[in-house]
């Protein structure tokens, strides 16, 4: 009964999560055990991570109410910079990576001048960023095609993972235990949270979630982070996408929920015009929300360009729209001023994990496309529904 | 004789507040009434009951057309019945035609087909009928306001209206522009047209009706005959604002120093949507520990006046000065302002004032987060400190400060408005209209605050278009009309009749 009222107000939430296992437990079933495989897993989670850093930087513009459809073919066209650097300029990957990052940056600042400053929509504006760097992208790949990247440093950002500790320790033998201890940390750090935040809130006599639920959203979230970290140290352990897209959440969920401009973020997706007369430059913090984008952009391109270790012509293609489903798959409302880049992270999960399943299940790509757009239908009209229940 | 328009026993009543208490209001045929009363004595309700905005069945009472109820669910309903409403903000489609807006919803066809050189045509004798002398090809942006009214007027006759009600039609007009459509007006009458008439300019409305209808408080005081001879303007003040001042207000013991907290000087403002200036040279100053009321009628310049010195969001061409004790500042943005110790209050909380999907705590430390935060990250004891104090010291009432405000009651969340702006502590604390919207306990709450803030040393800028607040709280008055200061009056010399007759004037 108590659980059951509990579930209703924080289905959305919850939702997601439900979404998630449901969809891992059916695609289990369907590949007979294949789609749970540490191999599995740990691609799934690579291929996400492209995916999942625009998805991050996509809920901030979309939360201030706009839209990039830009990222996409700006992912890839930096991707083949940065491929060109390497292989043709011959500069070192630790000048390329930063210098691709501001790139990035620019890219994102020149789609905001537009529309912060002359209030063109965002659509037109990154439509035409879209065109631009798709010609952009066929304009430098003209000559050679694809571009092959030899770099092992930069490859190893797509395809690396952590080294172990004691390697040839007898103490568990073929498992990554630098991942397991990490998991374990993880853990720790997230109970110890957990707590604390808890504990601060009685203080205050804030509403809190009754002892033996709490206790089981902990049980339940620690067995989840230990059952990931203990299905990948099976395989080769953490890989370095999976470390840099958990570094990028944390580092923008601190941002939006824990500093000042994160809450003036959400407080010109909740209302502009009362934000403006709050002192809040909505001008200035759109370039800062489009820059991130093009950064996490230029992060994005990459990651795919390491992990396919080449520059491609169609590198990018239809990113924006994954990395938007995504997004509204995590809750982000497209009314503005609501959204989590964690929502987000899960959001990218249930939409790359159907990738990844129904590509085991052997499905038509046609098919496939009809079932992610049915989820991301399903998923917005859960979130529409909820929403109106709760007021 | 039987009135062509018969409102019997209207009472509607919105949360908290009786908006129109038992109102009766009778047009006859071919005649011009005015129907006048103060900023939310309830004209606007009592027409949008008529207009069947408010639909049969929200509010109590009869609505009769030549002897029959009618019973409108909607605006088409009344639309179909021939009544038509022109609102002080145009309904017209700015990026269509003039002929196009005419016909708009009831376009000439043939089948699927319109039949466009018919509609030309019949436009055509619209605009003759209203003395517009425009090419109906031209676009409606490209009209001035007053033309504008023409066309909407042109829309409502070519539907054949029988009654036809005009909400402060002269309102963003210049005079001469006022003067040719109160000619119309007569015009029509003569056509047989029937018209009411909403209009806070007095003047306009004696000059013009055969009867006026005045309402207080969401009442009817009086409705008198115009035509035999025509009714005194003060006796049509008297009626208006003839309410006593109960002990509505706390006792004032305030005594303003001498020092001037701001000054303002040769301050102009022009619109560029509107294309025209909206402020003329305005001078004033704000002592330190003073309330100072700004009088006025909606629309005449006082909300721009504010925003234009709060960092001009709205984006003015404005010139002057502005000195804080006594020197100089350049407000370019909302949050200079906000640094040099200005704060303001909007009218409208809900679309300019509050996040309304976040919650009390956030809200009342959005402008000043910096207080609270080290190194840009937000303390967030520091600001459930923060807000809990706001809380009790306003007596916000909340289950917690984890509320999200668009739960809150009205008075309530003006209050977490209000305290948002405390927390910035400002020097000077403009208010628009702040009491707007909410029951009378919450009002005197807020008149409270007002008095302790003042007793801290702050001053606070009043705009309100309530009489009785301006003069219950001020301690001097400046009377705002048509985008001038008019007059400076302090609080010893100011009546609701001599501020009403000022305000009205220009």
């Amino acid at each position: 009964m108590y659980l059951k009222d509990l579930l209703r107000k924080n289905i959305r939430e919850y939702g997601m999560f439900i979404a998630l296992f449901v969809i891992i437990v059916i695609f289990t079933i369907m590949t007979k055990g294949i789609f749970i495989s540490s191999r599995n897993i740990s691609n799934l989670l690579n291929q996400t991570g492209y995916i999942a850093v625009l998805a991050v930087g996509m809920t901030l513009v979309i939360v201030i109410r706009h839209i990039d459809l830009s990222v996409g073919f700006l992912a890839g066209f930096l991707g083949a910079v940065a491929a060109i650097a390497l292989e043709f300029w011959h500069l070192p990957v630790y000048v390329v990576i930063p210098m691709i990052m501001g790139f990035g940056i620019l890219a994102g600042l020149l789609t905001a001048y537009p529309v912060a400053k002359l209030g063109i929509p965002a659509f037109v504006a990154s439509l035409a960023g879209w065109l631009i760097y798709r010609g952009a992208l066929l304009l430098v790949t003209a000559g050679t095609g694809t571009i092959i990247i030899q770099d092992k440093t930069f490859n190893a950002i797509g395809n690396g993972y952590i080294p172990d500790i004691f390697p040839n320790s007898n103490f568990l033998p073929k498992v990554h235990k630098l991942t397991l201890l990490i998991g374990l940390v993880g853990i720790i750090l997230y109970i110890i949270s957990a707590i604390n935040s808890r504990k601060k809130k009685q203080a205050y006599h804030f509403e809190v979630l009754p002892t033996n639920i709490f206790i089981l959203q902990l049980v339940f979230v620690s067995v989840l982070i230990g059952l990931i970290t203990w299905v990948l140290s099976g395989y080769n352990g953490l890989s370095w996408t999976v470390v840099i897209v958990l570094i990028v959440v944390a580092v923008y969920h601190f941002i939006t929920t824990q500093t000042v401009l994160g809450r003036h973020i959400y407080a010109i997706g909740g209302n502009p015009e009362a934000a403006e007369l709050s002192g809040i430059s909505v001008k200035n913090l759109t370039f800062v929300v489009f820059g991130s984008m093009g950064m996490l952009s230029a992060l994005s391109g990459i990651l795919f360009a390491s992990r396919l270790q080449s520059a491609t012509t169609t590198a990018g293609q239809l990113f924006e729209m994954d990395a938007i489903a995504a997004a509204y798959i995590g809750g982000v409302s497209a009314a503005g001023g609501v959204g989590k880049v964690t929502g987000s992270l899960i959001g990218a999960l249930v939409y790359m994990s159907l990738t990844s399943g129904m590509n085991l299940m052997n499905v038509d790509i046609a098919y496939q496309y009809v079932v992610r757009g049915a989820v991301l239908a399903l998923a917005v009209i859960f979130d529409v529904a909820t929403r109106r229940s709760a007021k | 004789m039987i009135p062509l328009l018969e409102m019997r026993n209207i009472t509607k009543e919105f949360p908290g507040v009786r908006a129109l208490d038992n109102v009766s209001f009778s047009v006859y045929e071919g005649e011009i009434h005015g129907l006048v009363g103060e900023n939310g004595a309830g004209k606007s309700t009592l027409m949008k009951v008529l207009s069947g905005v408010y639909p049969h069945g929200t509010y109590s009472g009869d609505i009769l057309l030549h002897e029959t109820l009618q019973e409108f669910k909607g605006i088409s309903d009344s639309e179909r019945a021939g009544i038509a409403i022109i609102y002080q903000e145009l309904a017209l489609v700015p990026e269509m035609t003039v002929y196009e807006n005419i016909f708009l919803g009831h376009e000439i066809h043939r089948g699927l087909v319109v039949d466009w050189n018919e509609t030309i045509k019949r436009a055509n004798e619209m605009l003759q009928r209203v003395r517009l002398d425009v090419n109906p090809e031209t676009k409606v942006k490209d009209l001035g306001v007053g033309k504008q009214q023409l066309v909407e007027i042109a829309k409502a006759l070519n539907r054949d209206v029988k009654i036809l009600i005009m909400d402060e039609p002269t309102a963003a007009l210049n005079e001469d522009d006022s003067a040719n459509l109160l000619n119309l007006l007569r015009e029509q009458r003569s056509h047989g047209v029937t018209c009411i008439l909403i209009s806070h300019k007095l003047r306009e409305v004696i000059a013009i009706a055969d009867s006026i209808t005045v309402l207080r408080d969401g009442k009817t005081i009086c409705t008198l005959d115009n035509r035999t001879s025509r009714v005194p303007e003060p006796v049509l003040i008297k009626s208006m604002v003839g309410r006593e001042i109960t002990n509505i207000y706390p006792p004032r013991e305030r005594h303003p120093l001498d020092e001037i907290v701001l000054e303002v000087k040769n301050w102009n403002a022009y619109h560029p949507q509107l294309g025209r200036d909206i402020l003329k040279d305005i001078h004033f100053n704000v002592k330190k520990g003073e309330i100072v009321g700004f009088a006025g009628l909606m629309g005449s310049g006082r909300t721009e006046l504010a925003l234009s010195m709060f960092g001009n969001p709205d984006g003015y061409h404005v010139s002057g000065e502005i000195y804080l004790y006594g020197n100089q500042v350049h407000l370019g943005h909302p949050k200079d302002a906000i640094k040099a110790g200005v704060a303001y209050l909007s009218e409208d909380r809900k679309s300019k004032g509050l996040i309304l999907i976040q919650d009390v705590k956030q809200n009342l430390t959005l402008a000043n987060l910096r207080e609270i935060a080290r190194r840009g990250v937000i303390d967030g004891n520091a600001e459930i400190q923060v807000a809990t104090e706001y809380k009790d010291s306003l007596n916000i009432r909340t289950p917690s400060i984890e509320q999200v405000v668009s739960h809150l009651s009205g008075g309530n969340q003006q209050k977490v408005y209000l305290g948002k702006w405390l927390f910035v502590k400002p020097d000077v604390l403009i208010l628009d209209e702040p009491t707007r919207g909410i029951d009378v306990g919450a009002k005197y709450e807020i008149y409270t605050i007002m008095n302790r803030l003042i007793q801290q040393g702050m001053s606070i800028i009043m705009i309100s278009s309530e009489l009785p607040e301006i003069l219950g709280m001020s301690d001097r008055v400046y009377v705002v009309s048509g985008g001038k200061i008019v007059s400076e009056l302090p609080i010893e010399e100011a009546s609701q009749e001599i501020i009403m007759d000022l305000a009205t004037d220009y």
